[in-house]
């Protein structure tokens, strides 16, 4: 076993636990995009990156990733780190607007303004969907093809693969293309509809407004 | 000499490793020997990928054996019985040279089992990259390797506890491994006497741009930026005034004329904003728009991302948009705070070494060419003549003699005039390709 600190908090841990697992265990909330409980983590997404103190430097680590280590103190919510996580989102939002999950952790992360020219594009390249298919289905009939601005998810030679048994599984895990945001504004925006949340908006829009279920970041704001 | 004493050596010696990154030898060797494990691997990197940088080119081609003995001697004292030189696919004779040196050695037996009697096997294999820029970053290179795609980890977990196959692997540049014959031959003190505190031996440094002896450079660690280009490099050709120094291939920083003293060590670059790197040191004058230099290099890095995590695949891509935007003269003053922004976040957030240090060019002309991103911005002017949406070519009335050499030339066949009168370019077919202005011997045309 292992104590750290985070956000203040003393924990102890397992040794060989990643630091989200703990922070999720003691109920501590880190965002996450490309992570899920079942498939090995990535690093990709960056949103869960925290502010670690070994003791000798403070350093910005993924913490899907990172390896708890005795004596270390986590801060998940700092300046620097929020900063950080606003920019990945305002570069996800920009690519690719009408994902609901993407528009819920924007409005949760407290984005409310993208300054970068919108694009409507798919895929925001997680790999959950590679992932999900090599570890949970046993197929790997997609991956990662090229690199740089063209890189993409594609079955071996852009041809129909013989291993894709059409499950579905991939579109499951999807966080961009399964749920379509359905907010206020009109597509290809940023939505923050939770944010701006009023008697008359609930009026206005009714049903429209969050249709799938509430992020909860309006919520939130009243509180404080 | 036991392995004990050899990593003594190293240690006391000060090597750090010379393919950028400047962690301690001696201290990687020690946690690689101590690491558990019966199988360990040595590995040399020779996927040199930057533009402008050919010293581990010149290193293979020419001196393979000092690789080969470096990583015999590593071996021995980590406990490796394999090596594996991973190589750039673009160096065809530096591979040829390589393979005759490994047969070479195999045929006097310095590799081999059993070894001269010591009881230690050791061999080396040549694996070929395939040409990504990527795949210099260590665990990228090991992914690669193993046939997987040719993109970095995350290295919380070092490689000398789990890297090739997950066994303990010592990964060293190509230049660090050359090295090592020569401390253990002449010492760790003759070694440590060269250099600065911190930034022991020598560096080799690819010296290249406007200067007038351009080639590779072998210098003492600390010396500084001025003796480079000034005495070894024979300062700026053509009586131009020197601007900056680029140093660390395309992410490094520019380094600009008022620290023209600084010393050269892996400490004192990082300060300034850039880094040693690969030892590529490209040399600007005033004919070299900053805007556009980090534009060029953003280029070469978002094709050459591996694409993996989101701040520097996306990042890089919108600082591109942004440098775009201002080289076209469409940019406004709001983009600089947005780029900068973007810059520390892509810095601090990205995942490999590569997007950590892709926005070097941006931050540094940031903070010592403001002024250049301010004309482009504000007056819509491009100081060094090179963005053509912000520039305008015309002939100096009094300096045109009518020759016609810039007329027979241009090929949008925008200059009117008969001959022995005045010429004209006409703005609205000008290109701006500079064709005219090359021709011209009068010094008559001239960029606005």
């Amino acid at each position: 076993m292992v104590t750290l600190n985070i956000d203040g908090v003393k924990v102890q841990a397992e040794e060989g636990t990643t630091l989200l697992e703990v922070a999720k265990f003691y109920g501590i909330d880190i965002p996450t995009l490309c992570y899920n409980d079942e498939l090995t983590p990535y690093g990709a997404c960056r949103l869960c990156t925290v502010e670690v103190d070994d003791g000798k430097r403070t350093k910005l680590v993924a913490s899907c990733l990172y390896p708890v280590k005795d004596g270390i103190n986590v801060k998940t919510h700092s300046k620097r780190v929020i900063k950080g996580r606003k920019m990945i989102l305002e570069l996800l939002i920009a690519k690719c607007p009408n994902s609901k999950i993407l528009q819920d952790l924007a409005s949760q992360t407290g984005l409310e303004k993208v300054r970068f020219k919108m694009e409507n594009q798919d895929c925001i390249l997680c790999g959950l969907c590679v992932r999900m298919c090599a570890e949970q289905m046993g197929s790997g009939a997609i991956g990662f093809v090229g690199r740089g601005q063209k890189r993409e998810v594609a079955t071996p030679f852009h041809i129909a693969s013989e291993v894709c048994r059409n499950c579905g599984a991939c579109m499951y895990i999807c966080p961009a293309v399964d749920v379509q945001c359905r907010g206020i504004k009109s597509p290809g925006e940023l939505c923050n509809s939770c944010l701006t949340i009023t008697p008359q908006c609930i009026e206005k829009y009714g049903q429209v407004m969050c249709a799938q279920e509430s992020c909860g970041a309006c919520i939130k704001k009243e509180k404080k | 000499m036991t392995s004990e004493e050899i990593i003594d050596t190293i240690e006391n010696s000060g090597l750090r490793g010379l393919g950028g990154g400047g962690f301690p030898t001696g201290k990687k060797w020690r946690l690689c020997k101590k690491a558990p494990g019966d199988v360990k691997y040595v590995i040399g990197n020779g996927d040199e990928g930057d533009p402008g940088a050919f010293s581990d080119r010149s290193l293979m081609e020419a001196n393979p054996h000092s690789i080969l003995e470096g990583m015999i001697i590593g071996a021995f004292a980590i406990g490796a019985n394999q090596g594996y030189l991973y190589l750039r696919a673009e160096y065809p004779l530096a591979l040829k040279q390589l393979q005759i040196a490994i047969e070479q050695a195999k045929e006097y037996g310095f590799l081999g089992k059993n070894i001269f009697n010591s009881g230690f096997d050791f061999d080396i294999k040549i694996n070929r990259g395939g040409g990504a820029f990527v795949c210099g970053e260590s665990s990228a290179l090991i992914a690669s390797m193993e046939g997987k795609i040719g993109e970095p980890r995350a290295k919380y977990v070092h490689t000398v506890d789990s890297g090739f196959w997950n066994k303990p692997t010592n990964l060293n540049n190509v230049k660090t491994w050359a090295n090592v014959p020569l401390i253990i031959n002449k010492g760790a003190d003759w070694y440590a006497k060269i250099g600065t505190e911190k930034s022991k031996g020598t560096g080799i440094f690819s010296l290249v741009g406007k200067v007038n002896n351009t080639g590779l450079i072998e210098i003492p660690m600390g010396t500084p930026l001025r003796r480079i280009i000034y005495d070894i490099g024979g300062g700026i050709p053509g009586s131009k005034k020197f601007k900056a120094v680029q140093t660390g291939g395309p992410s490094g920083g520019c380094i600009p004329e008022e620290l023209l003293d600084l010393p050269v060590d892996f400490e004192k670059l990082t300060e300034a904003g850039s880094m040693i790197g690969s030892g590529g040191m490209i040399v600007m004058d005033e004919n070299t728009c900053m805007v556009d230099l980090a534009r060029y290099f953003l280029d070469f890095l978002q094709n050459e991302s591996c694409g993996k995590c989101i701040p520097c695949h996306e990042g890089i891509k919108r600082m591109l948009e942004i440098l775009i935007d201002i080289t076209h003269g469409k940019g406004n003053e709001k983009d600089l705070e947005l780029l900068q922004e973007l810059a520390e976040t892509v810095k601090d957030f990205s995942l490999c070494g590569l997007g950590q240090t892709s926005p070097n060019t941006v931050l540094s002309t940031l903070q010592y060419f403001k002024d250049e991103y301010v004309a482009h911005l504000k007056d819509k002017k491009c100081p060094a003549g090179i963005c053509k949406a912000l520039i305008k070519y015309s002939i100096l009335q009094e300096k045109c003699t009518g020759c016609g050499a810039c007329l027979k030339l241009c090929p949008q066949k925008a200059i009117q005039g008969a001959p022995k009168k005045t010429h004209k370019i006409d703005p609205t077919k000008c290109t701006r390709c500079g064709i005219c202005r090359d021709a011209c011997t009068f010094e008559a045309i001239m960029i606005k």
